[in-house]
C-alpha cells in the first residue's frame, strides 16, 4: 500500500508529473522571453495533455503491437526513477545497495522506448529519427557513466544514493572540487542530450523530419510521451543535484538549485543551433569523454 | 461545455497544408508566431506532423495535383479537428477561377469551418478568424 502511494502519488507519478509539466512551462516561457515574446500561460502544458487525452488514437496500418506498448515502457520506468530519487531525498536511510546502478539503467529506458516505438510505426521519417536516437544514445551514455564513476570514486566506492548523499553532507558537495566540476559539466551536456534538447535534438527535429520518432503518435500515446518528457525534465536535474550538489538539501535550497540547473539547460537550448548527428557523436566522444576521463584521474588522486 | 472541448479550444496545434500556394499566405501565417502577434499566448503551436495536429490551415489554389493529397492529409488527422481556409485562392479560387487546372474551391472537398479572406490575409485577420472559430465551437456544444 505504501509503495503504491509512493509510486503513484507523492514522490512518484502525480507529484513528478505536476513538477515536470510546470518545468516544461518554465522552458516555454523563458524561450518566449528570450525571443521577445510573451509566452503561454502557466497551465498550458496541462491543457495540452488534457486535450491530447481527448483525441483519437490512430494506429498506422501494419504497425506492430510494440507501437502501443512502448510509450508505457518509457513512462513507467521514468516514474520509477522519480519515486526512487524522491524517496532517497526524503528518507535517506531507506535506500537499497546499488540503487544508483538501477537508476542509471532506468534512465536509458525512455530512449529505448522511443527507439522501439518509432521503429514499429513503419514510417520512413520515424526510422530516420530512430537511427539518430540510437547513435545519440551511443554517444552520450559513455561520458555520462564516466562522470557518474567520478562520483562513486569520490564517495569511497559507494553505489548507494543515501551513502553518496551522506558523504556529501559530511565532506562537502562534489561540485566544489576540480574533478567534481569537470564531471558535472560533462553530465550537464549528457543531460541535454538525454532530454532531447536543442543542440542534440536531431532525432526529433520538427523542421526536417517532422517530429522524427514521434511522427505517427497521436492522442493518448503522444500525451504519454509528452508526460515522459516532462517527468524526465524533473528527474534528470534532480539526479545531477543528488550526485554533485547535495551539501544541503532542505526544500528551499533544493528548489533553488533545481531552477538554476533548469535555466542553464534552457539557455543552452536557446543559444545554440541543432547539431547534425555526426557532429553530436564527434562532440560527445571527444571533449566530454576526455574531460570525464581527466576527472576520473583527478578523483583517483583525491582532488 | 465539456472539459475536453474547452481544452481543445485552449491549445490548438496547427498543421500547415500549403496546397500550391504562392507563399504569401504562408509568410503571413508565420507572422502570427513572431513576437508582434505571438499566438503561443493562446496555446497555438505549429506542429510538424499531421498526427499531432488539431487544425489544418489550408492555403493556396487547390489544383488537380493537390486534391488527392489534401484529402489524404485530412484522412490522416486525428478526429476532433477543424479545417481553416486561408486566402482568397483556397476560398474561391481567386484569379484561377477559369483556369484549366483548378477544378473546385476547398469547401467542395473538405468541410471548412472558417474562411479567412484576403490576398494575403493580415495576421490580425487570421487571429480574428481563429477567435471566431473558437467562439463557434463553444457555442455549438
Amino acid at each position: 500500500m505504501r509503495q503504491l502511494f509512493d509510486y503513484l502519488i507523492f514522490p512518484g507519478f502525480l507529484f513528478s508529473a505536476v513538477v515536470g509539466l510546470l518545468a516544461g512551462w518554465v522552458d516555454r516561457k523563458v524561450t518566449a522571453r528570450i525571443q521577445w515574446r510573451v509566452g503561454p500561460p502557466w497551465h498550458q502544458n496541462f491543457t495540452d495533455i488534457l486535450k491530447l487525452l481527448g483525441k483519437e488514437v490512430i494506429v498506422p496500418e501494419g504497425a506492430k503491437w510494440t507501437f502501443l506498448l512502448s510509450p508505457y515502457l518509457g513512462f513507467l520506468s521514468v516514474v520509477l526513477v522519480a519515486a526512487i530519487l524522491g524517496k532517497s531525498i526524503i528518507f535517506p536511510l531507506e535506500g537499497f545497495v546499488g540503487d544508483l546502478i538501477v537508476i542509471l539503467y532506468l534512465l536509458t529506458i525512455p530512449a529505448i522506448a522511443l527507439i522501439i516505438g518509432g521503429s514499429s510505426s513503419r514510417n520512413p521519417l520515424a526510422s530516420v529519427g530512430v537511427s539518430r536516437e540510437m547513435k545519440l544514445v551511443l554517444a552520450y551514455e559513455l561520458p555520462f557513466i564516466l562522470s557518474v564513476i567520478v562520483v562513486i570514486i569520490k564517495s569511497a566506492g559507494a553505489i548507494q544514493i543515501s551513502q553518496i548523499l551522506n558523504h556529501q553532507i559530511n565532506f562537502g558537495s562534489n561540485i566544489a572540487s576540480a574533478s567534481g566540476i569537470l564531471a558535472f559539466l560533462t553530465a550537464l551536456f549528457c543531460m541535454q542530450a538525454k532530454l532531447c534538447f536543442v543542440p542534440f535534438d536531431a532525432s526529433e527535429a520538427e523542421q526536417e523530419i517532422m517530429g522524427g520518432v514521434l511522427i505517427e503518435y497521436s492522442g493518448l500515446l503522444l500525451a504519454i510521451f509528452k508526460l515522459t518528457k516532462g517527468i524526465s525534465l524533473y528527474t534528470m536535474p534532480l539526479f545531477l543535484i543528488i550526485l554533485f550538489w547535495a551539501k544541503d538539501l532542505n526544500p528551499l535550497f533544493l528548489i533553488g538549485k533545481y531552477i538554476a540547473i533548469l535555466v542553464i539547460i534552457i539557455l543552452i537550448k536557446n543559444t545554440n543551433p541543432r547539431l547534425r548527428i555526426d557532429q553530436a557523436l564527434r562532440f560527445f566522444w571527444r571533449l566530454p569523454t576526455l574531460s570525464a576521463v581527466i576527472a576520473i584521474v583527478l578523483a583517483l588522486f583525491g582532488l | 461545455m465539456n472539459l475536453k472541448l474547452k481544452a481543445l479550444t485552449k491549445s490548438i496545434w496547427v498543421f500547415h497544408v500549403s496546397a500550391a500556394s504562392c507563399n504569401n499566405c504562408d509568410i503571413e501565417i508565420l507572422d502570427c508566431i513572431t513576437p508582434r502577434f505571438d499566438v503561443e499566448r493562446f496555446g497555438i503551436q505549429l506542429v510538424g506532423s499531421v498526427r499531432h495536429a488539431d487544425a489544418l490551415l489550408v492555403t493556396g489554389i487547390i489544383n488537380r495535383k493537390t486534391v488527392p493529397r489534401v484529402k489524404r492529409i485530412y484522412e490522416q488527422i486525428p478526429k476532433p479537428c477543424v479545417v481553416i481556409a486561408i486566402g482568397q485562392c483556397a476560398l474561391s479560387q481567386h484569379m484561377f477561377r477559369f483556369g484549366y487546372n483548378a477544378p473546385q474551391p476547398l469547401d467542395k472537398i473538405l468541410p471548412v469551418d472558417v474562411y479567412i479572406p484576403g490576398c494575403p490575409p493580415k495576421p490580425e485577420a487570421i487571429i480574428d478568424g481563429i477567435v471566431k472559430l473558437v467562439n463557434k465551437i463553444r457555442k455549438n456544444k
